[in-house]
């Protein structure tokens, strides 16, 4: 006897119930509670764009977007410009019997705990730290440069993150790639600059373009990084959103601001998306 | 020439990995440190700040917390996401296509607006802040994970197989005990390791969702913001070991037996 199939419901309702429950009806609390505004202490549940207004009218508020592109962009390209090499060289000049080894090494820090990650940095780059100390201790400087509490930490604290997890994908992308590639454009005269330049580089361009997709993600909403590194001289939008709920809880504009954070990743995607679709054309 | 591209090529690869390695083996050089702060001079080794540690109560209830709420969450992600993967692969499911996406669509919002989402919902329904709370959140991060993990290893192959068990009058719960997790042990294993070590290691969510009671990401942030100490290190340190520890197993267990 066959035994009775019972459906798909059964099986996929109790995902899509927890999705719709804790995702999606929270997302939709915060693009109404984004609508309402506070003054003083008296919430205004009147639907309205006035957080929305305020954002864009208010420099100190608009400077965080603007931060933020600035720094999630300057992070992704070093984060590429460093990662891509040491894939090539994991994946071309190391013995293969040493690859695993070599790249589990590479990414064995992406382990720790990573608030913990942040503060080692705070570690090498404060002005008692390990980089004012010795450059001090050899001589070549007379008194501490400022370095945590700056865009520089920030940039640097995220660049060691992705720089470890952008060699992962792009090693994985390189290993894909079929020698015959390689040995097509060689037996046409190619050499090796050439040949990486024509062939290698625009076949790793797709898989280039998620690992910087997944890192502007990431890093764009990343609140701990900026926040123990970059410190509060300039803000970035995370933080101004907890700046939001910490000081006196502002739910609307915090609701508001989360929203324009969303959507500007949105944008990013699409974007990104377009330019994929091209490229493979 | 040959040579020197070599050369370049060692020497580029030292200077990443020393970038990569500087800042975990400052803090775990320093978590031996005998003074106050955690910068040179080096004057240890100590153990006193790993004493402070293990003698440090809220800090050793922060480490049972974050181990039952990863527990647990990932669990039922993995749960959620094995029966959701089994749906969707086994079953033509109208507007299956809008369906998965809802499912993963948490992947591509920050863990912050997810927070804040469930902040914000939480705080209208007056559910006040808990461990549990945070449990929840972490099945929202951590179940498209599981689900895409899942869903990607369900190969036909399979299903010709779940059919024989069928045939031979096995019923869906049977079925789906007895052959299909089995076969996806791997998927299934990954799927709970992967979201173990994030929900370990997440930070805001839970420190938007606690309060008094809290996780050990949320116990670090405080003690950091007392600004730099050794003890910081000390914790910091036993994390990544507990980390390497775990990583080593699983690469010996795990993907050395799958390989072959």
């Amino acid at each position: 006897m066959r035994g009775r199939r019972l459906g798909p419901w059964p099986f996929i309702a109790p995902a899509l119930a927890y999705t719709a429950l804790f995702f999606a009806i929270p997302f939709v609390v915060m693009a109404v509670v984004s609508l309402w505004t506070l003054s003083g202490t008296a919430l205004d549940m009147t639907p309205g764009f006035g957080n929305y207004i305020r954002f864009f009218t208010t420099e100190s508020f608009f400077k965080a977007i603007r931060n933020s592109l600035e720094v999630t962009a300057l992070v992704t390209i070093v984060s590429v410009v460093l990662a891509y090499p040491m894939a090539w060289i994991l994946a071309e000049k190391v013995p293969v019997r040493w690859q695993r080894m070599a790249l589990i090494l590479a990414i064995l820090p992406f382990w720790t705990s990573y608030v913990v990650r942040s503060y080692a940095w705070l570690l090498v780059l404060a002005e008692k730290g390990v980089i004012n100390s010795w450059l001090m201790g050899l001589g070549l400087l007379n008194e501490p440069v400022q370095m945590a509490n700056t865009r520089f930490a920030t940039v640097l604290g995220f660049a060691h993150f992705f720089v470890m997890l952008l060699t992962l994908t792009i090693y994985a992308n390189l290993k894909q790639l079929s020698p015959n590639y390689r040995r097509a454009a060689a037996d046409l005269g190619a050499n090796g600059i050439q040949t990486f330049i024509h062939v290698i580089l625009p076949l790793t361009l797709p898989g280039i373009m998620v690992g910087a997709f997944l890192t502007f993600v990431l890093a764009i909403g990343d609140y701990i990084t900026p926040q123990i590194l970059g410190g509060s001289n300039e803000l970035l939008m995370p933080q101004l959103i907890m700046l939001q709920i910490l000081r006196k809880p502002d739910f609307p504009m915090a609701s508001a601001l989360s929203i324009i954070l969303m959507i500007v990743v949105s944008i990013a995607y699409l974007a990104c998306a377009r330019w994929l679709k091209l490229e493979r054309a | 020439m040959r040579r020197a591209s070599d050369m370049a090529a060692v020497a580029y690869a030292l200077l990443i990995f020393g970038f990569i390695f500087l800042p975990v083996i400052v803090l775990a050089v320093f978590s031996f440190q005998g003074s106050q702060i955690p910068v040179p001079p080096f004057n240890g080794p100590s153990l006193k700040w790993y004493g402070a540690v293990l003698s440090d109560g809220r800090m050793l209830t922060a480490i049972g917390n974050s181990t039952l709420v990863a527990l647990i969450s990932s669990l039922v992600s993995t749960v959620l996401g094995f029966l959701a993967a089994y749906g969707f692969a086994r079953h033509a499911v109208p507007g299956g296509g809008w369906l998965k996406g809802l499912i993963v669509a948490p992947l591509s919002v920050s863990y912050l607006i997810i927070g804040m989402g469930l902040l914000i919902t939480f705080t209208r329904l007056g559910i006040p802040k808990s461990l549990f709370a945070v449990g929840l959140g972490h099945v929202v991060i951590n179940l498209p994970l599981c689900f895409a993990i899942i869903y990607s290893q369900m190969g036909e192959h399979h299903a010709n197989i779940e059919r024989a068990a069928r045939d031979l009058g096995a019923s869906d719960v049977q079925v789906l005990t007895l052959i299909t997790a089995p076969m996806l042990w791997p998927a299934l294993f990954a799927s709970f390791f992967l979201s173990m070590t994030f929900s370990w290691d997440e930070f805001i969510i839970a420190f938007l969702l606690t309060r008094f009671e809290t996780t050990l990401p949320v116990e670090i942030w405080t003690l950091l913001r007392s600004g730099l100490s050794p003890k910081a290190n000390a914790i910091g340190t036993v994390v990544f070991a507990i980390s390497i520890v775990l990583v080593a197993v699983i690469e010996l267990t795990v993907f050395r037996k799958r390989a072959r």
